[in-house]
C-alpha cells in the first residue's frame, strides 16, 4: 500500500516534471501603456505562448513605474521607452542587459484651429516655442514616463522652462497617456503623444496631428531581462527566452506585421543576433 | 450625448451575446469584493459589536480612529499592501502580488473599518434600548454581543452592503496589487479604466452600466433574503 502510493506519488511528481512546467511557467513583463493600449500585446503573446508554452502577464504602467517595479523584483521583464533610464537600471545591476526591440515617434496632437499656429511644422523646438509664446494650452503627463521624460528634454532642448506656467497654460495632468490625451482633447490643448497610442486611440474628437516628422521625436523602445542577481526569485531562463524571441527574426517579424486600421504601430529594429 | 446611447447599446450586446471575457471579468469581480466582505464582515462585526458594548480608557479615540479610516484612500491602501507583497516586501516570498489573493487582502483592509465604524453605530443604537433587559438577565458581555449580532442582522446585511459597494467600485487598489492583467488579475473597474485610457468611451460606459446592474443585482438578492427572512420571521 505504502510503496503503491509512494509510486502513485512518483507518477504525479513524473509527469508534473515532465508536461507541466512548460506549460505552467509564467513571467510578469513590466511595460509602458502605449505597447500594451495600442493592442500590440494581444497580437505577440498568443504568438510566443503558442511556440514556447510560457505564460506572459503584462502589467501596464508608466516607464518610470515600470523601472521601479522592476527595481522591487516584480517583474521578470521589463519593456519601456526610456534609453538613458533603461541604461541606468542595467548599469544599478537591476537588469542583464538592454537591447533595442522596436521604434516608432512621437507627434503633437491639437485642436483644428491651431491656436498657437504650429500646424505642419517639422521643427518641433519651433513648434514647442510658438507654444509658450502664444501660451495656447497644452497638456503634459506629469508623471515620470517616458514619454514625459522625452517632452522634458524637448521643452530643455528648445530652451523653455514650462515649469514656470504649471497650472496656466502648461497643465500637468499626472496620468497615462490616455487619460492626458481624453484631459487634453476635453480641454483644446496640444499634447504631446506616441503615434502608436494615438493612431489606437478611439476619443480623437476632432484633434489632429499637428507637428511630426522631426528626428527629435524618435521613440525607441527597448527591452531587459531582470537580472537574477539582483532578484534570485525572477524566472530569468523564461523571461530571456521571451526577450530572445522578441529580438528574434520571427519576433520582429511579428512587430512589423501588427497593424491598426491598416497602419504599422511599431518598427523592429532589433541589431542582428551575433 | 451620443456615447450614452451607444454604451446602452454595447452593454446589451456584451450581455446578451455571453462574452466570455465580459463573464471572467465580473465573475472575477464579485469573487474578489464578495470574498472581502466576507473577511471584512468576520473581522469588523465583532469588533464594531465589541466596540459598542464596551467601556474602556481610550474608547472615544478608537471610535474616531475607526471612523476615520472609513475614508482610507483606495490608492493609499494599494500602495501599503504592494510595498508589503513586493518581491522586494517582507511578504514578498509568498508571491502573492498580482494575484486575486493581492486584491482581496486589500480590499478587505479598505472595507473592515467601514464595516466596524456602521455595525458600531447600529448595536450601540440598539445597545441602548436593550441595556436594562440584558442587565435583568444578567448576561456576559459575549452573550450580550451575540444576542445583539443576531437582533441587528438585517441592519448588518445593510451594513456588509456598503462594504461591497465600496469594494466593488474602487479601482485604486486593485490596479494596483493586481496589476489588470488580462485574464488573471482584470476586474470591472480596472477594465473600464483601461478602455477609457484606450479612449473607447461607450466600452468603458457599457462596462461601468454592467457593473451598476451587477451592484443591483447584489442588493435587490440581499433585500429578498431579509424579506423572506422577516417574512417567516414573523409568521
Amino acid at each position: 500500500m505504502k510503496t503503491g502510493s509512494f509510486l502513485a506519488a512518483l507518477a504525479v511528481a513524473a509527469t508534473l516534471a515532465t508536461d507541466v512546467p512548460a506549460q505552467e511557467t509564467t513571467i510578469i513583463v513590466q511595460s509602458t501603456t502605449s505597447t500594451a493600449n495600442s493592442g500590440l500585446y494581444d497580437h505577440l503573446l498568443p504568438i510566443f505562448e503558442r511556440d514556447s508554452g510560457i505564460t506572459v502577464n503584462v502589467v501596464a504602467v508608466g516607464t518610470g513605474q515600470a523601472i521601479r517595479n522592476a527595481a522591487n523584483c516584480d517583474g521578470d521583464v521589463l519593456l519601456v521607452h526610456a534609453k538613458p533610464a533603461e541604461e541606468e537600471f542595467v548599469a544599478s545591476g537591476g537588469g542583464v542587459s538592454r537591447t533595442d526591440l522596436m521604434y516608432n515617434d512621437f507627434v503633437i496632437v491639437g485642436p483644428p484651429s491651431d491656436p498657437a499656429g504650429i500646424g505642419g511644422l517639422t521643427d518641433v523646438h519651433a513648434a514647442l516655442r510658438g507654444i509658450a509664446e502664444s501660451e495656447a494650452l497644452f497638456a503634459s503627463r506629469g508623471d515620470d514616463s517616458g514619454t514625459h521624460k522625452k517632452e522634458m528634454s524637448l521643452w530643455n532642448a528648445a530652451g523653455v522652462d514650462p515649469a514656470e506656467a504649471s497650472g496656466a497654460w502648461y497643465r500637468e495632468t499626472g496620468s497615462g497617456m490616455g487619460a492626458t490625451l481624453n484631459a487634453g482633447i476635453g480641454m483644446g490643448a496640444y499634447v504631446m503623444t506616441d503615434r502608436a497610442t494615438w493612431i489606437s486611440f478611439g476619443n480623437k474628437q476632432d484633434h489632429v496631428i499637428q507637428v511630426q516628422g522631426d528626428e527629435q521625436m524618435f521613440n525607441q523602445y527597448g527591452v531587459i531581462p531582470v537580472s537574477p542577481e539582483a532578484c534570485p526569485q525572477v524566472e530569468a531562463e523564461a523571461g530571456q527566452r521571451f526577450v530572445d524571441w522578441l529580438v528574434s527574426e520571427a519576433g520582429q517579424a511579428a512587430i512589423g506585421a501588427y497593424r491598426v486600421g491598416g497602419q504599422q504601430l511599431f518598427f523592429p529594429n532589433a541589431p542582428e543576433p551575433n | 450625448m451620443q456615447d450614452f446611447g451607444d454604451a446602452i447599446g454595447l452593454a446589451l450586446n456584451l450581455v446578451l451575446s455571453g462574452d466570455a471575457d465580459l463573464f471572467e471579468i465580473v465573475l472575477l469581480s464579485l469573487r474578489v469584493s464578495l470574498t472581502a466582505t466576507a473577511i471584512a464582515c468576520v473581522l469588523g462585526l465583532p469588533l464594531g459589536a465589541v466596540l459598542a458594548v464596551s467601556r474602556f480608557r481610550g474608547r472615544q479615540a478608537a471610535l474616531v480612529l475607526v471612523n476615520a479610516l472609513m475614508g482610507l484612500p483606495p490608492v493609499v491602501v494599494g500602495l501599503i499592501v504592494y510595498l508589503h507583497l513586493s518581491r522586494a516586501g517582507p511578504l514578498g516570498f509568498l508571491g502573492l502580488l498580482y494575484t486575486p489573493t493581492a486584491m482581496i487582502i486589500a480590499q478587505s483592509i479598505l472595507i473592515t473599518p467601514i464595516v466596524a465604524a456602521l455595525s458600531r453605530q447600529v448595536i450601540e443604537d440598539l445597545h441602548g434600548e436593550y441595556s436594562e433587559q440584558f442587565r435583568s438577565l444578567a448576561l456576559s458581555r459575549r452573550q450580550v454581543v451575540q444576542a445583539l449580532i443576531w437582533d441587528a442582522r438585517y441592519s448588518l446585511v445593510t451594513v456588509a452592503l456598503a462594504g461591497f459597494g465600496r469594494a466593488v467600485a474602487e479601482v485604486g487598489a486593485v490596479m494596483i496589487v493586481g496589476g489588470n492583467i488580462d485574464h488573471l488579475t482584470r476586474v470591472m473597474t480596472t477594465a473600464i479604466a483601461l478602455e477609457t485610457s484606450k479612449g473607447d468611451l461607450p466600452l468603458a460606459l457599457a462596462l461601468g452600466l454592467v457593473l451598476m446592474v451587477l451592484a443591483l443585482g447584489i442588493n435587490a438578492a440581499a433585500q429578498s433574503v431579509r424579506l423572506t427572512a422577516a417574512r417567516f420571521a414573523y409568521a
